[in-house]
């Protein structure tokens, strides 16, 4: 695959409870070839000297304007930088990167803990079957959109806080318990420790499982070998061997 | 003026230019070639290659510091088989002269890969990276003790009549003393620097952040470091060098140039810009068409001469 460097303009950018951030962004490749799972990778200027790129999934896509939106949770110096563009400037951009989720069966569960959710909203906007999409965060202020935007026929959203200040009082896992019975696969994305514990109840379930996996990056694109995860075939790179990984091949914390 | 002529002679390799992709960033080639006219490039030198596959170490193997990147990737490679079968052929036709970057944990290791890679078709040099941990000396860098330095360089000379780069270890108290032991060893030329060795901490765990502790340093934040190791080396030894470390601007590569280097390579360079190639020749260009030199090869070691006479 060609990947594609170009400048993408800022169309919109939110910014909510000065926590998240979504740009979108005019950048018609990336909007036309951009799958649920995948990424792209932004490059920042900087007169503080030069800055790696970051890795941002893509949150949702229009194909018909040629937008592309990333939704990120303000940390750091580097999205703080993305977060800085104004409307109408310029921003490079390479991908879409890396691999995609498969397509969910009817009735997969797609758990996303914290900011995880973004892939997972666009896969579940996407997704041709119905599925029903677990979204837990700490507290209510967490919320990195409101559940309006994530509605499609056949999408259930059902949402968990940790404080119970909104959905069901608990946390990710809580909440996958609550559902694996009913689920077809599993497909998650979110903090690793969590991610660990969904594969080994989606394979005591006896279900598919896919994660989306996250690691520092350098190149994005395959060659410096600096974002690997440890598999079952040692290790392999999460721009593009991953992001998305059958949970089976993950070795988390020496352990398959 | 006639268009500037970026020829330079490394040590027996003949160059179209004098701008290098460096060992590692670019892996064997394949991804950047999309995004970059690697027939802008003198060479290609591809990551590190081993006798046998090694595995690199545990994640995280990157954190970025102030203007640098610390890595750690522990020279994971695929092993000669591999590479010669795999990773070397789809380059053949890149459009740009190949380098092999070599390592090694024993002298006779990197002597196995020296001799796996004579007289093969498309291979324009060797460079030996030196940093790697000699087993034998209870893991100390090669490249920090000039007899080492010295014998790696000796076998590996022994193997093949390639050109050789020895490319030079910067986690040194002298770099002239290793530079001189390659030269006597039977080098081509230098390469310098590799990563300075450092590490970082995640005050959230109040643990090392990289999964092997130390990383090497590389970024724009070592370009005076290396620029000074250049300077001091090529007051030190005939053979010709190529210099490195930060280099993301055409200023950046004219330093090194008039601190003593006869070709350059950008590493960490292409994270920042996946397109710095064509850009670094142009900016070349430009300054040398400014400063009325024609030959890129008078540029090398000016600043040890006393400069630009722009009066000439
Ligand atoms: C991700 C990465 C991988 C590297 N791998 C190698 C390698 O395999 N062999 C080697 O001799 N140097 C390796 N290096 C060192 C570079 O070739 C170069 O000497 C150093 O990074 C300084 O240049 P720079 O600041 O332009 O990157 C690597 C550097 C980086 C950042
Ligand atoms: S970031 Fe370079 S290989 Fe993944």
């Amino acid at each position: 695959m060609v990947n594609s460097y170009s400048t993408a303009i800022v169309e919109t950018k939110e910014i909510t409870s000065d926590r998240y951030c979504k740009l979108t962004l005019k950048a018609p490749a990336a909007s036309v070839k951009g799958l649920p799972g995948q990424f792209v990778m932004l490059y920042l200027p900087s007169e503080y000297g030069p800055m790696l790129p970051r890795p941002f999934s893509i949150y949702a896509t229009d194909r018909e304007k040629g937008l592309i939106s990333l939704l990120f949770e303000i940390r750091g110096r580097g999205t703080e930088l993305v977060a800085g563009f104004d409307e109408g400037s310029g921003i490079k951009l390479l991908g879409p990167l890396g691999s995609c989720f498969p397509e969910p069966p009817p009735g997969a569960l797609l758990l996303a803990g914290g900011l995880g959710v973004a892939p997972l909203a666009f896969l579940a906007r996407r997704a041709k079957t119905p599925v029903t999409v677990l979204y837990a965060v700490q507290k209510a202020d967490n919320l990195a959109f409101q559940p309006e935007e994530l509605t499609r026929p056949g999408l259930i959203l059902h949402l968990a806080s940790e404080d119970g200040s909104i959905g069901y009082e608990g946390t990710a896992l809580d909440l996958l318990a609550m559902h694996l019975e009913q689920a077809s696969a599993l497909y998650s994305c979110g903090p690793r420790k969590m991610l660990s514990k969904a594969a080994s109840m989606a394979a005591k379930a006896g279900i598919e499982c896919f994660l989306s996996l996250e690691e520092r990056m350098a190149c994005g694109i395959g060659a410096c070998l600096g974002c690997v995860t440890e598999t079952v075939q040692g290790y392999k790179r999460v721009c593009s061997d991953g992001p998305v990984f059958a949970a089976g091949e993950v070795v988390f914390n020496g352990k398959a | 003026m006639e268009k500037p002529d970026l020829k330079v002679n490394l040590g027996g390799i003949a160059l179209e230019s004098p701008i290098l992709a460096a060992s590692g960033p670019f892996g064997y080639g394949h991804q950047y070639r999309e995004l970059n006219d690697f027939s802008q490039l003198g060479a290609i030198i591809v990551k590190g290659v081993s006798s046998e596959p090694w595995a690199g170490n545990p994640a995280p193997r990157l954190a970025e510091t102030a203007s640098g990147l610390l890595n750690s990737i522990g020279l994971q490679n695929p092993g000669l088989k591999s590479f010669l079968s795999d990773d070397l052929p789809p380059l053949r036709d890149c459009g740009t002269k190949i380098i092999v970057n070599i390592v090694g944990r024993t002298i006779e290791e990197y002597a196995a890969v020296a001799s796996g890679l004579d007289g093969i078709d498309g291979i324009n040099g060797l460079e030996v990276n030196i940093s790697c941990p000699n087993l034998k000396a209870g893991g100390m860098a090669f490249g920090t003790d000039p007899e080492a330095t010295h014998k790696v360089v000796s076998a590996v000379r022994q193997q093949t009549s390639i050109p050789l780069l020895v490319k030079l270890s910067p986690n040194v108290t002298d770099i002239t003393v290793i530079a001189l032991a390659a030269e006597d060893a039977g080098a081509d030329a230098l390469s310098l620097i590799n990563t300075l060795s450092g590490m970082t901490i995640d005050i959230e765990s109040g643990r090392p952040f990289l999964g092997n502790t130390f990383g090497g340093l590389s970024g724009p934040a070592i370009l005076p470091v290396a620029l000074k190791m250049v300077w001091q080396a090529a007051g030190a030894v005939k053979i010709p060098l190529l210099g490195m470390g930060g280099i993301t601007s055409a200023s950046d590569v004219v330093q090194f140039l008039l601190a003593g280097a006869s070709a350059v390579a950008v590493g960490t360079g292409i994270f920042y810009n996946p397109e710095i190639v064509s850009g670094l020749k142009e900016g070349l260009v430009e300054y040398m068409v400014r400063k009325n030199i024609y030959r890129v090869e008078d540029l090398t070691a000016l600043a040890h001469r006393g400069g630009i006479n722009d009066e000439q």
